[in-house]
């Protein structure tokens, strides 16, 4: 079996800056994977990569999705294939509630596998099981998307729509910040019911913390656009004790 | 950002669906405009000689008035106006007794239209008085409402039948010499619709009138008229498309809405007519004035419109707030693409006490497109506690087009309360990519981005007329709605 994954050499540039550098990453069917890295060193870069956003030029490289080459596919295509990104910063949508949002997703995404769309009532039921499992009110559901939300609020409304609509592949892009320790704690409980031998899941953060409670299989640091060191949840004890600065270091001194 | 773009203008720049030509014989007025003219149309529908005489002091006091130049964000044109027919009518050899003598060529139009008559006329609760070019072709449901002693005809038959009723209200809220567009179309009006709803009578279906302009080369002076009696209730809804055609067409509607005590008139517009090809060519101006009088104690009139169509849109619905504790409402949402123009907004004018007045505007701009918001909130000495808000939103998509606002407030009493509130928004590449990795399209994307905006205004729509917007705007409607 092909990984869920993989990516090769891949170089980024935006408005003519050079952003991702020569990225490697395979992502095995199943696991999680952690990508830990400072500010400003390509992470959202990369998820938007992967989800299609089309202002980013990619120079050079490849990326495998279930062994067949993805960046050829629309946004939309990748998603209905069960790619699902939790954005950083959700976008707000006045007027459009959040209930008919998601229905459309799901609907989209269920017509795209051939199975018939699910009316009002067979989605409400669908949604309400997920609500519980992420400590949301339904009167959520009733409201515009992401519009007056807390960053919170905006943050568990992400998770929400992953759960709803069954990806292959999670990206979760900083999910964590922002979040009190509550919070985190339910975000996380929410990923783990995810998890799953057929489905992987990137979670991208700046912190160690949200990693006590989802444990990754590996974790890979990036930095300044290239992946410097991977290895197991202990390399992101490491790096939250001695900070970015320590690798930063080491690899200058390796140059040398 | 540029796939998102071209994708957007591809959307946005979807031919007019509707530019058919139906072919029949019209019978017509030469060109051109001088009293004999005005004459020969009295005489053509039978009028009475007041009403003549009418006409006739409306023309001469057009003649003494310019036509206006003076809007800055709007540009036409010249318009000839000895080079239009001022009258048309399907041509027919005797009075239709139903539906099935009317004109097979006019039936198919209705069906492209996807508005056969005979299925309208069962359609759940909707009467339709159904005006082809300037002559009303059938009428339906007329028994029905007359057991009420509801009126709902065209303009000529009021004339006919109820001429006292035409006489006491005909120009008593926009008299024939308010502005240059309401003085011609006093001179030379040709037909439209007549509402009359008696004391304590709540009508129980929507009133529905599609126009449809046809004749080439023929202005469009239709004269529409309702008036609700103390205590009662009247939905009225007007839609309209048109062929498409190169020649400029003029189209200078008047509409008078007049509400005695508790007396309350819902008009409904969704507005389609030609707007003119990507270049900006040909295209329907559409000058139009409507006004609402609300005469009598705690009456309501609200205009909801749905603007979409025409090359120059030019109207301003308004409400007089006379009777005190009267309620005046204005709901919008207008479509410009290409190089389409609208200036729209309305006015309320606040006379009695405790008067109030509501006024949500949604102004949608693509292409190269011009939305001006006009509006005008009038707080008279007399009208303590009057209260007015006001809201104007402005969606921009792409960045050729343009939205302007101006909102003028005059408040002669200290006691009233205008609150205003505006905004201007882009259709984001973030919203776009947002929806697009949910597995949504672009085009539903937009669709439902637009459809959030408008929301406000199109829940004011009657369910019948919110899925013919649905279809105009071309955006899926959100659950509470649909
Ligand atoms: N749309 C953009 N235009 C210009 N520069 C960008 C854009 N997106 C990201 N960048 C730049 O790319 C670099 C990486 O940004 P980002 O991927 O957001 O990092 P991270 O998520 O790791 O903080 C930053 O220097 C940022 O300023
Ligand atoms: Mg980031």
């Amino acid at each position: 079996m092909p990984p869920m994954l993989e990516i090769r050499d891949l170089y980024v540039q935006v408005e003519g800056k050079e952003i991702l550098k020569g990225v490697n990453l395979t992502l095995p069917v199943g696991q999680v994977h952690a990508i830990m890295g400072p500010n400003g060193s390509g992470k959202s870069t990369l998820a938007a990569v992967l989800a299609g956003r089309e202002d980013y030029e990619i120079t050079k490289g490849e990326v495998l999705y279930m062994g067949r080459s993805l960046l050829d596919l629309d946004p939309e295509e990748r998603a209905r294939e069960g790619i699902f990104l939790a954005f950083q910063y959700p976008v707000e949508i006045p007027g459009v509630t959040n209930m008919y949002f998601l229905r459309a997703a799901v609907n989209a995404i269920r017509k795209h596998r051939g199975l018939p769309e699910l009316d009002a009532m067979d989605f409400l039921a669908l949604v309400r099981e997920k609500l519980r499992l992420l400590h949301m009110d339904e009167a959520l559901l009733k409201r515009s998307v992401n519009e007056g939300f807390s960053g919170g609020e905006k943050k568990r409304n992400e998770i929400l729509q992953m759960a709803v609509l069954e990806p292959r592949l999670c990206i979760m892009d900083e999910t964590d910040s922002g979040l009190d320790i509550d919070a985190l704690r339910v975000v996380a409980d929410g990923v783990n019911s995810l998890r799953s031998p057929d489905r992987s899941i990137l979670v991208i953060t700046h912190y160690q913390r949200l990693l006590n409670y989802i444990i990754p299989d590996q974790v890979h640091v990036l930095l300044d656009g290239r992946i410097v060191r991977s290895g197991t949840k202990e390399l992101a004890l490491e790096l939250e004790a001695k900070g970015y600065g320590w690798l930063e270091r080491e690899l200058t001194v390796s140059k040398l | 950002m540029p796939t998102d773009t071209a994708t957007i203008t591809q959307l946005t720049q979807r031919e007019y669906e509707w530019g058919f030509y139906t072919d029949i014989e019209e019978e017509k007025v030469p060109k051109g405009l001088n009293e004999e003219i005005i004459r020969t149309i009295s005489r053509l529908k039978g009028e009475p000689e007041w009403l003549l005489e009418w006409r006739l002091r409306a023309y001469r006091h057009w003649l003494t008035m310019e036509e206006p130049r003076w809007l800055p964000n709007i540009r036409y044109g010249q318009i000839d106006y000895q080079d239009i027919h001022y009258y048309a009518a399907p041509k027919r050899r005797k009075p239709l007794a139903s539906l099935d003598e009317v004109d097979p060529e006019i039936r198919r139009t209705f069906e492209k239209l996807g508005i056969p008559l005979e299925e309208q006329k069962r359609l759940a609760g909707v009467a339709v008085d159904a005006v082809f070019d300037s002559v009303s072709v059938a009428t339906t449901y007329k028994e029905k409402l007359r057991e009420l002693g509801i009126i709902f005809c065209s303009f000529s038959e009021a004339v006919r039948e109820h001429p006292e009723l035409v006489r006491q209200y005909l120009g008593s809220v926009v008299p024939y010499n308010d502005n240059f567009f309401a003085a011609l179309n006093s001179a030379v009006f040709s037909d439209g619709s007549f509402v009359y709803v008696p004391p304590g009578v709540r009508c129980p279906m929507e009133l529905s009138t599609y126009f449809r302009i046809n004749a080439r080369e023929t202005g469009q002076f239709e004269r529409t008229l309702i008036i609700a009696d103390r205590g009662s209730y009247v939905s009225y809804l007007e839609g309209c498309t048109a062929p498409m055609r190169d020649e400029n067409q003029l189209h200078a509607a008047v509409v008078e809405l007049i509400a005695l005590d508790e007396a309350e008139i819902k008009y409904s517009t969704v507005q389609n007519w030609y707007p003119g090809d990507k270049e900006g060519r040909g295209g329907i101006y559409n000058f139009v004035t409507k006004r609402g009088a609300c005469r009598g104690r705690r009456s309501k009139i609200s205009w909801t419109q749905v603007e979409t169509g025409s090359a120059i849109t030019w109207k301003y619905p308004s409400v007089i707030l006379q009777g005190d504790d009267s309620v005046g409402e204005f709901y919008s949402v207008a479509v410009t693409n290409n190089y389409q123009q609208a200036d729209t907004g309305t006015k309320m004018i606040h006379i009695g006490r405790n008067t109030r007045s509501t006024i949500v505007s949604k102004g949608i701009s693509a292409g190269h497109g011009q939305n001006t918001y006009r509006g005008l909130v009038k707080i008279m000495k007399g009208a303590a506690y009057a209260r007015n808000y006001s809201q104007c939103d402005s969606l921009l998509i792409g960045d050729k087009c343009g939205a302007h606002t101006m909102p003028y407030i005059e408040v002669r009493n200290a006691t009233a309360r205008v609150e205003h509130e505006a905004s201007t928004s882009k259709i984001g590449e973030d919203q776009i990519f947002y929806c697009r990795q949910r597995g949504l399209s672009t085009e539903d994307a937009v669709n439902m981005i637009v459809n959030g905006f408008c929301k406000q205004v199109l829940l004011n729509l009657p369910m019948e007329f919110a899925v013919e917007a649905q279809k105009l705007l071309g955006i899926s409607l959100e659950g509470s709605v649909g």
